[in-house]
């Protein structure tokens, strides 16, 4: 089952990638005919660029829902992470420095997120909804004055931020890059493929001597610093970052990447593959609901309609394995 | 005898009188009913959050002003959170320690009128800050949103000039909050009087940054030409501004924005080129004015609800050109200024 998930679409039978790619390109198609300026280099660009951070924290959450978990202090790690970065950095801190003790907290964070859930077996939810919002808590209650924190000028993120190579921005590899990375840990090496068994039967895999516990720590320990780099690239970009995204929908949509890209909650299922088709089809989406210049009211009634029937759609085509689904599962 | 007594005792005390009634007039019967009024009031802010430049500007003026007067002074910090904001609103009024003043700043035009009817019956006097909502509060303490977009379209026609391709794009806040709405009305009024300048786009940031460099950078994609866009808040203008360059066209579209007047947020920016202008709000003025209203309602003795007044701060439209060393506030200094203490 899993094996076949994650090779290429099995056309035979229609699954919920297949259908939310096939509705990616009609959108794209319809878009491509009826919106003057879509199908330009330049669009095509920022289509690519406008997804890329939702993106990189999709693969990131991606890999902890295959192995059947949830990462919802991603958002909190990003943001609250690089805030302080650079608060430490406005007020004198060394610039090695502040970024080693951001590093440690980063990777503090996801070492607890995963023991919590891996060795005190409490339920991924409440563990990472907890300590999303310590993070949050504390970092902007002891930590930094303000919501937004800006970079200071000449900084590295800043210069980071205008990289360019093809007249791509960065973000835009770096997405690219960790795709690739994440393909190739998840298809090709031991650990990768062990994510899975776990994923798909957590007991099995342990009877079978799949090292279950640290690598479930270890996922946590990913999603955090992939967390990381989605922060950095989001202040690079913008010259500051604004605390305030983690009140956001961000965190929503990065599930809404992952689960409409055809990743099941349920774990087991799914790969990168499935990211690029979700982000793909929310960035088709949202860009030419933007030309067509919908109001953001509406923007949100229709992704959240398109959501709804992917998952309707999977639901009577991918019924639930009773055999393995348990108590407690999402 | 007992008239003589009688006639002494007056006399005595037409003299005491006499003697004493100079001492009365240069008594000023002001501070002694200032104090009566004022001392030990509680006021308190509940704005949207407490993480951003205008209510941390508010609370440093507030609190120096209420707390020379005698009051105490107190913050809610809701962190953008809605229910958060009617959480403590709810509390504030059932606890033993209720604010006579409470300063709400509504993040819509309806989540607080039944709240601030309930502050006012129980005696609170209601102050609207920045946003107005769909209720008489005892006054509305902020900008006329309305003329601070006719302000910002202004500027906007300005800053494109007579030979330019006259379209705009605008990037809204939201389509509930007054604030954003009444911009977007104000805009449109002044663009009808001007009917050669066109918007061409005018999507939503949500008040987000990121959400705002994306739908600029489709923006200006669709139209190039683009001579200048109005951000509705310098909160997310960022976003447009990151847009903006990364289009390679700096300098080419006048970004116009609103905020609070802060230096890192406004004047910096304005100075390096990132802003073409801003209509600002004068915080100090606008905190000032905050202050008059809530000594007024204090001394009048009027029951909570019975007056409704509209108090507008100025607003300007600033460019580089006109900027001067006070045309900002610092938040940085305010707080070395409360760290010091």
């Amino acid at each position: 089952m899993a094996m076949i998930a994650i090779g290429w679409p099995n056309w035979r039978r229609l699954n919920q990638e297949g259908i939310v790619f096939a509705i990616a390109i009609l959108l794209f198609a319809a878009a491509a005919i009826g919106l003057p300026g879509f199908l330009t280099a330049d669009n095509l660009v920022a289509i690519v660029r406008s997804v890329s951070v939702l993106g990189i924290l999709a693969l990131g959450m991606a890999v902890v829902i295959i192995g059947r978990g949830i990462d919802l202090s991603a958002v909190a790690i990003m943001a609250m992470s690089v805030a302080w970065y650079l608060q430490l950095l406005n007020t004198g801190t060394s610039d090695g420095l502040a970024f080693a003790y951001v590093l440690a907290g980063v990777l503090a964070i996801g070492l607890f997120n995963g023991f919590l859930v891996a060795y005190a077996d409490v339920p991924a939810i409440f563990v990472t909804l907890a300590t999303g919002s310590f993070v949050f808590g504390y970092v902007r209650s002891q930590l930094i004055t303000q919501d937004a924190v800006p970079v200071p000028q000449g900084h590295w993120v800043e210069l980071l931020g205008g990289v360019r190579f093809l007249d791509i921005p960065v973000e835009v590899f770096v997405f690219a890059g960790l795709a690739f990375l994440f393909f190739l840990f998840l298809r090709y090496t031991k650990w990768g493929r062990y994510i899975y068994f776990a994923g798909d039967n957590p007991v099995a895999a342990r009877n079978i001597g799949v090292p279950v516990r640290p690598m479930l720590v270890l996922r946590y320990v990913l999603s955090a610093f992939v967390a990381l780099i989605a922060g950095l690239l989001t202040a690079a970009s913008l010259h500051s970052i604004n605390t305030r995204i983690v009140n956001s929908t961000l965190l929503y949509d990065i599930v809404l990447v992952a689960v409409i890209g055809g990743i099941g909650l349920s774990g087991g299922r799914g790969g990168v593959r499935n990211v690029l088709v979700g982000a793909a089809l929310i960035g088709i989406l949202l860009n030419a609901m933007t030309i067509i210049d919908i109001p953001l009211l509406y923007q949100n009634l229709i992704k959240a309609a398109i959501l709804l029937g992917a998952i309707i759609v999977d639901g009577i085509i991918n019924p639930r394995d009773e055999q393995t689904a348990q108590q407690g599962d999402i | 005898m007992r008239l003589f007594r009688t006639l002494i005792a007056a006399a005595t005390a037409l003299a005491v009188t006499a003697f004493v009634a100079p001492s009365f007039a240069a008594d000023d019967p002001g501070p002694a009913a200032y104090a009566k009024s004022l001392n030990g009031k509680r006021v308190m802010l509940v704005p949207l959050a407490m993480g951003f430049d205008l209510a941390q500007g508010w609370a440093h003026y507030l609190k120096k002003e209420v707390e020379a007067w005698g009051g105490t002074f107190e913050t809610r910090d809701p962190n953008w959170v809605v229910d958060a904001g009617a959480q403590a609103i709810t509390d504030a009024i059932a606890s033993d320690t209720r604010p006579d003043v409470l300063i709400i700043h509504a993040p819509d035009l309806n989540s607080y009128s039944k709240l601030m009817k309930k502050a006012q019956a129980a005696g609170t006097y209601v102050l609207l800050v920045d946003n107005p909502a769909n209720y008489p509060a005892d006054a509305f303490v902020g900008s006329d949103w309305d003329k601070l977009g006719q302000l910002e379209a202004e500027a906007a026609i300005k800053g494109c000039g007579d030979n330019s391709s006259k379209k705009i794009g605008l990037v809204q806040g939201d389509q509930a909050n007054s604030s954003s709405l009444y911009q977007y009305a104000g805009i449109m009024k002044v663009l009808e009087k001007h009917p050669d300048f066109q918007v061409v786009a005018k999507p939503d940031s949500n008040w987000d940054a990121t959400t705002s460099r994306n739908v600029t950078t489709t923006m200006l994609q669709q139209h190039p030409d683009i001579c200048s866009i109005i951000d509705f808040w310098d909160g997310d203008a960022t976003g447009a501004s990151a847009a903006i360059r990364d289009a390679k066209l700096d300098g080419k579209v006048f970004l116009v924005t609103t905020g609070g007047g802060e230096k890192a947020a406004d004047c910096d920016k304005l100075n390096d080129g990132t802003y073409g202008a801003v209509v600002m709000t004068d915080l100090a003025r606008q905190s000032g004015d905050m202050n008059a209203i809530i000594k007024f309602l204090l001394q009048s003795g009027q029951p909570a609800g019975t007056s409704h007044s509209y108090i507008y701060t100025l607003e300007k439209a600033t460019t580089k050109a006109d900027l001067k060393p006070d045309s900002c506030w610092d938040l940085k200094a305010l707080q070395a200024e409360a760290a010091a203490k």
